[in-house]
């Protein structure tokens, strides 16, 4: 059994269809639970008053929006090196998503920062880093639709992938690269004495798994409408060749 | 059961606002796509299957 056989557009919806009602399921649960408990069942943090209750969604649309960039990556490699076609629409898939989630991240931080740091935005390595990759975003899906041959268009938005990736890994580490700007370090550490409080961290780590799921759900479902579009393409185009 | 947001109520209740319509906006327009297409495939495969079996006839 190898991971390739997915790279068969069939065997990718068969297994697609088989998964999704368990993975839009365990999103809504997790983030039903993960969003009650973080806003009706936390305290209010010492400094930041009830607005840490944003927490939950501003987090993990942040970390959404990063990874879903780099899950583009992969595929996009995927599909420059081994040229398969269900890679490269999962990418596709992907882009629409991962602006989303950027939307999230950069709104919630905003309102989020006006009572916190007295405005709604500031030109702060990670703000700006993030503003970046959604114009890599936008850039990215124009691009696609922009191009009328599937192939050119795959190819073209790899290389733009590959690099938005800089602003990517820019995004995640700014903090860590330029230790300036408002934004404070990650919530999320391996080292104890700097993550958030226990009584913040389940709740979030909830919602995180729900907006893992949310996005693995969208994605599959999203690149399985990319499949048939194409195949719909391809029938048309060979019913307007035998005409 | 109510949640005292205090001071920052507007604050906390926009950012969930905002969030939750963009959440739901993108799952509208996931679903809406996804079912204009799997509607076109189906239509076509029936245009398709229609015109082998004239041709057998």
């Amino acid at each position: 059994m190898s991971l390739w056989q997915y790279a068969n557009p069939r065997k990718f919806l068969a297994t697609s269809e088989r998964v999704l009602p368990a993975l839009w399921a365990g999103a809504v649960l997790c983030l039903l639970v993960g969003l009650t408990w973080g806003f009706a069942f936390t305290p209010d943090d010492y400094r930041q008053g009830s607005t840490v209750k944003i927490i939950y969604l501003h987090v993990p649309s942040a970390l959404m929006a990063i990874n879903a960039w780099l899950m583009m990556l992969v595929a996009s490699l995927v599909w420059l090196v081994r040229r398969h076609h269900v890679s490269a629409l999962a990418a596709r898939a992907a882009a629409p998503v991962g602006a989303t989630m950027t939307v999230i991240a950069l709104a919630t931080g905003a309102i989020w920062g006006q009572p916190m740091w007295g405005t709604w935005w500031a030109w702060d390595p990670r703000l700006t880093s993030f503003l970046i990759l959604f114009l890599f975003y936008l850039g990215y899906i124009a691009l696609w639709s922009s191009i009328d041959q599937p192939d050119t268009a795959a190819d073209l938005t790899s290389v733009l992938c590959l690099v938005g990736s800089v602003f990517a890994i820019l995004s995640r580490y700014a903090v860590n690269f330029w230790n300036q700007g408002l934004h404070q370090g990650a919530s999320l550490s391996l080292d104890k004495e700097e993550n958030v409080a226990d009584v913040f961290y389940h709740p979030l780590l909830i919602c995180i798994a729900g907006f893992v799921l949310l996005f693995l759900a969208l994605v599959l479902y999203r690149t399985g409408t990319e499949i048939r579009a194409r195949r719909i393409r391809a029938l048309l185009l060979r019913q307007g060749a035998e005409v | 059961m109510s949640v005292d947001l205090g001071k920052y109520a507007t604050t906390v209740l926009s950012a969930y606002a905002a969030s939750l319509v963009l959440l739901a906006l993108l799952v509208a327009v996931t679903f809406w796509r996804g079912r204009k297409i799997r509607a076109r495939m189906t239509a076509l495969d029936a245009t398709k299957s229609k015109a082998r079996s004239d041709a057998a006839h």
